[in-house]
Order: structure tokens, then sequence, then C-alpha cells
């Protein structure tokens, strides 16, 4: 087991070293300086000014220069200052904004995973049924659903129109008024249609797959000799058949990973929370190249992080991969 | 009384090429203790009728269309599905073809005996699982208290056959279906698997209803053979009797068309292949193939009819033949 | 039955075929179509909700919903086929050679598609539309270059298991060169899979559009596209509901269009990938 994490491990190794040189190519495609669009947005800024930035953030050398002095920096956990006004070091706000997102993607993924699963295990074990037939055709408009529209469309009517929820943000403003109860709730209430919103993609992709994977599983022959043991159908379902059909979702979650974050943009812009996705896209308005590279670092880091997560609880629950 | 009674049995198959009768007007019977071979070749109706038997047809987009199927007396496709459920594994039991997928792969060994003893028993998890452990040591399987804890994919085939075989006589049946138990298995571990079944027959006293391809392990375990072609059972009857003088002319193709020493150096085989269950011929399912065909083959379905002695055949060559030469 | 008649006789196909077939209806004869002029600014009638003139309602700027929708339609039709096109111009031929032959080159093609498949792609595309300027053919080659992974494994399953058929042994036994035995005999039998793929592309690559549009850095205005018009929609959702409900739903059945006509083909077309429904 220790072998095979090292080895895993191991093999992660060119795999980063390449995401952080597509990662500076990717901001180096640009004709032309990045200080040139920094200061074009800004009209007190000189040539020497510019010329200040450069020799600060080492842009007068080479770009082989620049890609190793910056990826040393990396590997020190230096990802740089960012280019904005307040001059933070990007590693801080990530720091800030990380936790942010990953909470609420883990909520709405535990959301999506307790309504998926009996959704999937309903519809492979009822198949052609009218509640499979039904979550058939949710599944399809699932897959369709613009999550932006989605949004406004949640927005528009339990907010405009019943005023139950909140629009944006996390906090209301008169959240620091409020007792600690209340604070709770207040949070919890911002918190209901981004999480739920999220989900809602993944929850069409995650029914549909668990009930293929179940469909694939109940034709086993391992099921058919359960039922000659004489069990009931529950059991059949649930012990013997459910097991081996959740093994799948394990790597599922693991290759979402990389959709969850890159949906949190849109998510985030609409509901105004402040996490990875928000971040990354003020960074890009802002043309903040050292916070955009470094947030793109990171998210590629989180999902080599979750594959490699996926892969060792699929070794624990899988008996056969357990021995290695 | 007989163990089992099957008449006029029929499942059909719903195909987007319209119904496919894959079991058509079979009749057998089993005593207690028992063991009666059914052969012929892959898709003849072997085993569904088996899966019908254990009421484990998949609907859809199979059925039981027709037919009795009594069990100790009582009609088992009467039964309620508890009823039903009661009778399986305990006093039904049934073992597959294929070892290596026939266990589940996540759950132990040990635990997929223990389930069906507790199921039936009603006993305690420690009393199940020491059951287990005795139905391996039963099944000769070597340190069967840590084998009980393996998983299935640390076994060999053969093994886990052998698992299978603890798993349905795990609760003293009175008729094991064995579907093909040997196929998928190496000749050496095919001959030590059908020698365990048959001393634990003999010392369970079960009855065995041994579905196979292969004549060989039938004349070697069964005491009576019923030959299946197309759905139909055209020839039943004592094995030595089958085998020594066949009536139906599928059989005797079949015998024909094992090697003997010293036999011809060429085997005879059937020709033709065996028809799509959806596009049977008319009158005799095996005329298309029959080397002994007459003009009234396309007209009558042939029944099966006595030949003395516990032999059925269902050929009308056969019987004419065999009605002007003998009797 | 033909590959034709049969697909005609699948339910899901014929309905997702007959959505796309009147989107692009649409989108040709938008001129024809639209009511309106779609950039036509008018004072007098600024946010009015639907009526008998405006079936849609107006935006902000008194401009038609319904007409800007349907020019919206050439937009997304462009985006789609274009970008997946891309796509299918870097992904098809890198897979055909990966697959074909295999060893170090396989490894490294492969390992490539691994690492761009690390980067949320919505996050690498936005870091590209950055630091290039705003237009709607950055946004589709941006699109193309980030989408090409899937259709490259694919191309290069297809190929490692059509290497070993009779016809390319035999293709390259006469001594044809590799890249005629690529290009002449082997990618015509790898092209369902890869035209099933196109389509459901096409699907995704509007959805990223219409999401880059959103957020304000996809088609830049006053060109219509149904994503920057419910960016409109946002700003107003308070008081003008159909700029939020009308294009979404137009992306919707788009999306669901392009999804039902590639789903129903590849049930017709490769019963190999056949899901199980």
């Amino acid at each position: 087991m220790l072998r095979y994490l090292l080895t895993r491990i191991a093999g992660l190794v060119p795999l980063l070293i390449g995401v952080t040189f597509v990662s500076f190519l990717v901001i180096n495609l640009a004709p032309g300086s990045p200080v040139e669009l920094m200061t074009d947005l800004n009209p007190k800024a000189g040539p020497e000014v510019q010329q200040r930035l450069e020799k600060e953030y080492g842009l007068d050398k080479p770009l082989p220069v620049q890609y190793w002095i910056w990826v040393s920096k990396l590997a020190r956990g230096d990802f740089g200052r960012s280019f904005q006004q307040d001059r933070r070091p990007v590693l801080d706000k990530i720091k800030e904004a990380l936790p942010v997102t990953l909470a609420l993607n883990v909520m709405s993924l535990a959301i999506v995973l307790c309504v998926a699963i009996p959704i999937g295990v309903y519809s492979a074990t009822h198949q052609y049924s009218l509640g499979d037939r039904a979550t058939t055709v949710f599944v399809f408009v699932g897959f369709a659903m613009p999550s932006f529209w989605f949004a406004l469309l949640c927005i528009l009517f339990f907010s405009v129109h019943l005023g139950w929820l909140p629009i944006s943000g996390l906090r209301s403003f008169d959240h620091n008024a409020l007792s600690d109860v209340g604070r709770v709730l207040d949070i919890a209430k911002h918190l209901i249609l981004p999480v739920c919103i999220s989900g809602f993609t993944s929850l069409a992709a995650m029914s549909r797959y668990m009930r293929s994977s179940m469909l694939e599983v109940i034709r086993q022959d391992y099921i058919n000799t359960a039922r000659a043991k004489g069990l009931d159908e529950r059991t059949v379902t649930f012990r013997h058949a459910l097991r081996n059909a959740l093994l799948p979702i394990i790597t599922l979650l693991g290759l979402s990973i990389p959709g969850l974050i890159g949906g949190s943009v849109i998510m985030e812009s609409i509901f105004a929370i402040p996490g990875m996705g928000r971040l990354f896209f003020q960074s890009i308005l802002a043309r903040d190249y050292p916070l955009i590279m470094g947030v793109l670092v990171m998210s590629s880091m989180l999902t080599l992080i979750g594959n490699l997560a996926a892969d060792l609880m699929y070794a624990v629950a899988d008996p056969r991969l357990r021995k290695r | 009384m007989a163990l089992l009674v099957v008449r006029n049995l029929r499942t059909v198959f719903d195909t987007s090429e319209g119904p496919a009768v894959a079991v058509d007007s079979v009749n057998f019977t089993i005593d207690r203790g028992e063991t009666l071979g059914i052969v012929g070749e892959s898709g003849c109706g072997k085993s569904v009728t088996a899966l019908s038997i254990m009421r484990l047809v998949q609907t859809p987009p199979g059925r039981i269309a027709g037919g009795t199927i009594e069990f100790e007396g009582r009609d088992v496709l009467e039964l309620s599905e508890p009823d039903m459920r009661a009778l399986r594994g305990n006093d039904i039991a049934m073992i597959f073809q294929e070892p290596m997928t026939s266990l589940n792969p996540v759950l132990t060994v040990g635990y997929q005996i223990a389930e069906a003893v507790q199921l039936h028993r009603g006993v305690g998890n420690n009393e199940a699982w020491d059951a287990a452990v005795e139905m391996l040591r039963l099944v000769e399987i070597p340190e069967p208290g840590e084998r009980a804890g393996n998983f299935p994919h640390q076994l060999s085939g053969g093994m886990r056959q052998r698992v299978m075989i603890a798993i349905a006589l795990s609760c003293d049946p009175k008729l094991l279906i064995a579907d093909e138990p040997t196929t998928a298995l190496d000749v050496t571990i095919e001959a030590q698997i059908l020698d365990l079944l048959g001393s634990l027959r003999d010392r369970l006293g079960m009855a065995i209803m041994l579905i196979t391809h292969d004549l060989g392990v039938v004349a070697q375990q069964a005491e009576r053979v019923a030959v299946m072609y197309a759905g139909r059972i055209v020839e039943e009857g004592k094995v030595a009797d089958v085998f020594g003088d066949p009536i139906h002319p599928y059989t005797k193709g079949l015998l024909g068309s094992l090697p003997r020493i010293g036999g011809p150096r060429r085997l005879a085989t059937i020709p033709g292949i065996v028809p799509r269950l959806t596009e049977l011929p008319s009158g005799c399912n095996f005329r298309t193939r029959c080397t002994e065909l007459i003009d009234d083959c396309s007209g009558i379905e042939p029944e099966l009819e006595d030949y003395g002695s516990g032999r059925e055949a269902a050929c009308i060559v056969a019987r004419r033949t065999r009605t002007r030469g003998g009797a | 039955m033909n590959g034709w008649q049969r697909a005609l006789k699948n339910r899901v196909t014929v309905v997702g075929g007959v959505v796309v077939a009147i989107l692009f209806a649409v989108a040709v004869f938008a001129p024809w179509l639209a009511p309106f002029d779609p950039s036509d600014i008018d004072a007098s009638t600024i946010l009015v909700g639907p009526s008998a003139e405006h079936w849609l309602g107006t935006d902000s700027l008194g401009r038609d919903v319904l007409s800007r929708m349907i020019f919206g339609a050439r937009v997304s039709l462009l985006v789609g086929f274009v970008s997946v096109g891309i796509a299918c111009a870097i992904g098809v031929p890198l897979g055909a050679v990966a697959g074909y032959f295999g060893g170090v080159v396989d490894t490294v093609v492969m390992r490539f598609v691994d690492l761009m498949l690390c980067f949320p792609s919505f996050f690498l595309i936005l870091a590209v539309i950055a630091v290039l300027e705003q237009s709607i053919w950055n946004i589709m080659i941006v699109i193309g270059a980030t989408s090409w992974m899937g259709v490259c494994r694919l191309v290069r399953a297809e190929f490692l298991s059509l290497r070993e058929r009779e016809f390319m042994v035999a293709a390259r036994g006469l001594g044809q060169s590799p890249a005629k035995i690529i290009f002449r005999h082997g990618l015509p039998n790898a092209m369902a899979p890869v035209f099933v793929a196109f389509i459901l592309g096409v699907a995704s690559a509007i959805l990223t559009e219409s999401g880059l549009s959103f957020l304000g850095i996809g088609v830049p205005p006053p060109d219509p596209s149904w994503g920057n018009i419910l960016t409109e929609g946002k700003a107003t959702i308070e008081v003008a509901w159909w700029m939020s409900v009308y294009p979404g739903m137009a992306i919707l059945v788009t999306v669901l269009g392009y999804n039902l006509l590639g789903e129903g083909l590849r049930d017709t077309l490769d019963p190999r990938l056949r899901q199980e429904r």
C-alpha cells in the first residue's frame, strides 16, 4: 500500500512540472510585456515606473530565466506577489479563497451523492418504469441546463418573487448584529442556492452514471448467486449490488474535480462568493499575472490530489486492489 | 413420490424479432437422491430450464408462459415470492457455470456462505460463520478457517467452484441444480469437482440436476439422462440405455461425435447449426439437420413417446421403424 | 436497414435532429425572421415586457429581445461548429498518430493529454482570453484548443484496435506510407464515434461560450449572444424577468437538441458504445 502510494506520488511530479510550464506559457502568449497592460490601465505610470516594475518582477530577463526563477520560488512555496494595488502575496489570497470554494463544493457534492445514488439505484432496479423515464428526462435536461441560467431562475423565483432567500453574498448586512445562532442561520440561508445549483449538473451526471453502473452490476453472475441463496431483492440490491456499483463512482468523483473548480467561476461570480473562482475571475479582469499563474497551478494541483485521493479510496474499497 | 415433477414447462423470451421459445413442453421428473443429467448444445434451453425451476428467469424479457413445476407436491410457480425465497438456497440450491464471476468480489467467501446459513437457519453471526468454515472443510478446502476470510480473487477457479458448492450445500438442500459446474475448469480440476459432488451426494442424499454438454460427465455421474434440442426434450431414459442404444437421431449424432479410442478416425458430425429460436422450422425442430428425414417430419410435431423401461423419445421415424422392427 | 433508416427509426435522434435543423434555419435566415434590427436602439421602448409588438420584450436600450436572440443563434452555431472543428483538427490526428504508432509517440501524446486534463478547462480558457484580445474568433480558438483531449483519446482507442485489423496490416504490407494508411485506411473507419463526439462537443462548446459571454468575456457587445443577453438580464433581474428567462431557454433547448442527436446517433452508429438505457 505504501509503495503503491509512493509510486503514485512520484508519477505526479512530471505532471506537476508540466502544469507549471503550461501555466507559464499561457500567460506569456500575450504580445508585449504584462507590465504594459498593467500600466495601460494606470495613466499615471510613466516609462520609469514601467521599468521599475519590470525589474521588480524580473520581466526584463529572457523567458526561460523568468520561468526558472518562478518555478524555483514555487518549489519553496513562494507564489510571488499580486500585481494589484495591495501587492499582497499570491499565496495569502489563495489561502483565503480556497477554503470557501472547497467547503462549497464538498457540501454540494455531499448533497449530490445523497440524491444521485438513490436515484441511480431506483432507475436501474426499475428500468423502463415511469420513474426511470422521468429520471432520464431529468438527466438530459440537467446536462443541457446552463448553470448560470438556472441560478438566475432560482434567484428570480426564490429571492425576487418569493423573497425567501438572499440574492448574493455570504452574509447579510446586519450579520454582526445577529446572535450566534442567527449568524449560522444567516450563512446557511446564503449558502442554500449556491450549494444546490452548483451541484445540479453533477447531479444529472452522477445519477446517470450510478444508473448505468448499477445496471452493469445487476447483470453479473454473482447477483444471480445471491438470488439463488434466497435473499430478498433489497438485500441483493443493497448488500451485493450497491457496493460493487459504487466503486466506479469513486473514480468519477475524482474526475469531476476540475469541472467543479472551473464551474465555481460562474457560481461565485453570480452569488458574489469570495472563493477561488471569483478570485481567479478578478485576477483575469485585472490581468494580475502572478495571481493567474498561481491559481492555475493551485487548481491543477487540487485536481491531481483529488485524482490521487480517488485512486487511493478505490484501492481501499476494492479488495482486488487492496493487497498490492 | 418424485421430488421434482416438471410438466409442460414453457419459457419464452420476448425479443425484438418476436417471442423466442427457449423451453417448450418440457416434461421430466427427478426422484429423491437421484441424479438426472440434462445434455444438449449451448442454447438448447438447459440453463433456462434450471433458472425456471429457481424462478430466476430475468423478467422482462423472459417469462414462464405455461406448465407446472411441482417440488414435493407444491407447484413452485404458484408460490408467493417470500415462500419462493424460503425455498431457494434452502430446499433447492444452484451452482453456476462461471466460478470466476459467480462470487461477489467485494465480500469474503466466508460471509457469502454464512449469509445463506443465517438466512435459512436463523442463527447468529458467529454460529453462521462457524457453519461457513465447516462447509469449507466439507468441500475439502485446506485451512478453511483462514480461507473463510479470503476474497474470491484470492482463490483459484477450482477453489471458487468449491466455495460455490459450499454455498449451495450450506442449508442441506434436497435438490441441487448444477449448471455446467465444470465447464470453465481445467480437466484435472473438473475431475476433482465431479468426484466431490458425487461423494457429497452420497453423504448428504440430495438429488442433483446436472446440466452439461459433456456426455462423459453424464455417463460418469448420472443415473438418468434427458437430451434437449432447441427447447425440447427429445430423448430420456437410463444413462446406460440411452447411451447404449440411442433412439433419437440427435442423440445418435451427439454420441457419434464423441472420440473413442479404437473408434473410427474421422468423427461423425451433426450437419448444420442449431436454428434460431425465433425461426424454428415447422414440425420437428431437428428436421433441418436430421439424416433420417421423411416427408411427415415437416408436418408432425413429434411428442415424447414411451419405449418401455423408462425410455422416452420424440421422433416419428424411430417410432415407425422401431414398431415395425421390434415389439 | 441502412444507417439512415435506422437513425430515422430512433425517436431520440429525430427529435434532436429536428431541433438542430430548426436552429440552422433560424441562424441562416435570421435577417428575414427577426422582426426588428437587433441593434436598433429605441429610447421609447426601454425594458418593455413581452407584448404583441415585442414578443419577448425589450432590453435596457430598447432593443427587441427576440430579434437579438435570433441573431444570437448565429453566434452559438458558429462557435459550436468552429471550435469543435478546431478541437477535432488537433485531437483526431494526434490520437490517430498515437494509436497507430504506439510506443514512445503514444506515451508522449497521452501524457500531454493527461497534463491538459489537470487544468479545470474553464480556468485555462479564461487565462488565455485574459492575455488575448477579446473577440469571437479568439473564443473559438481557445475553446477548441482546450477541448480536444476527449476526441484524441477516442481516436487513439479506435486506432489501437484498427491497427491489428487485416486491411491495415495488408496496407502496411504493401509498403504504403504511414500517413496514407492513417488517413486513407484508418480514419474512415474511426469516423462514426468521432462524428458522435463532434455533435456532443458542439453542445458543450455552446454551453462554454454562453458561460463566457455571461461573464462578459465572451462575445463582445453589442453583437448579440444568448450569454451576453443573460448578463444584462442579471443586471435587471428585479425588473425585467423576460431577459433572464428566454435566452436561457434558447440555450437549454439548443444544447438539449445536440445532446439528443448525439446520443441517438451513438446508439445507431456504434452499438459498441451503446450505453445501457
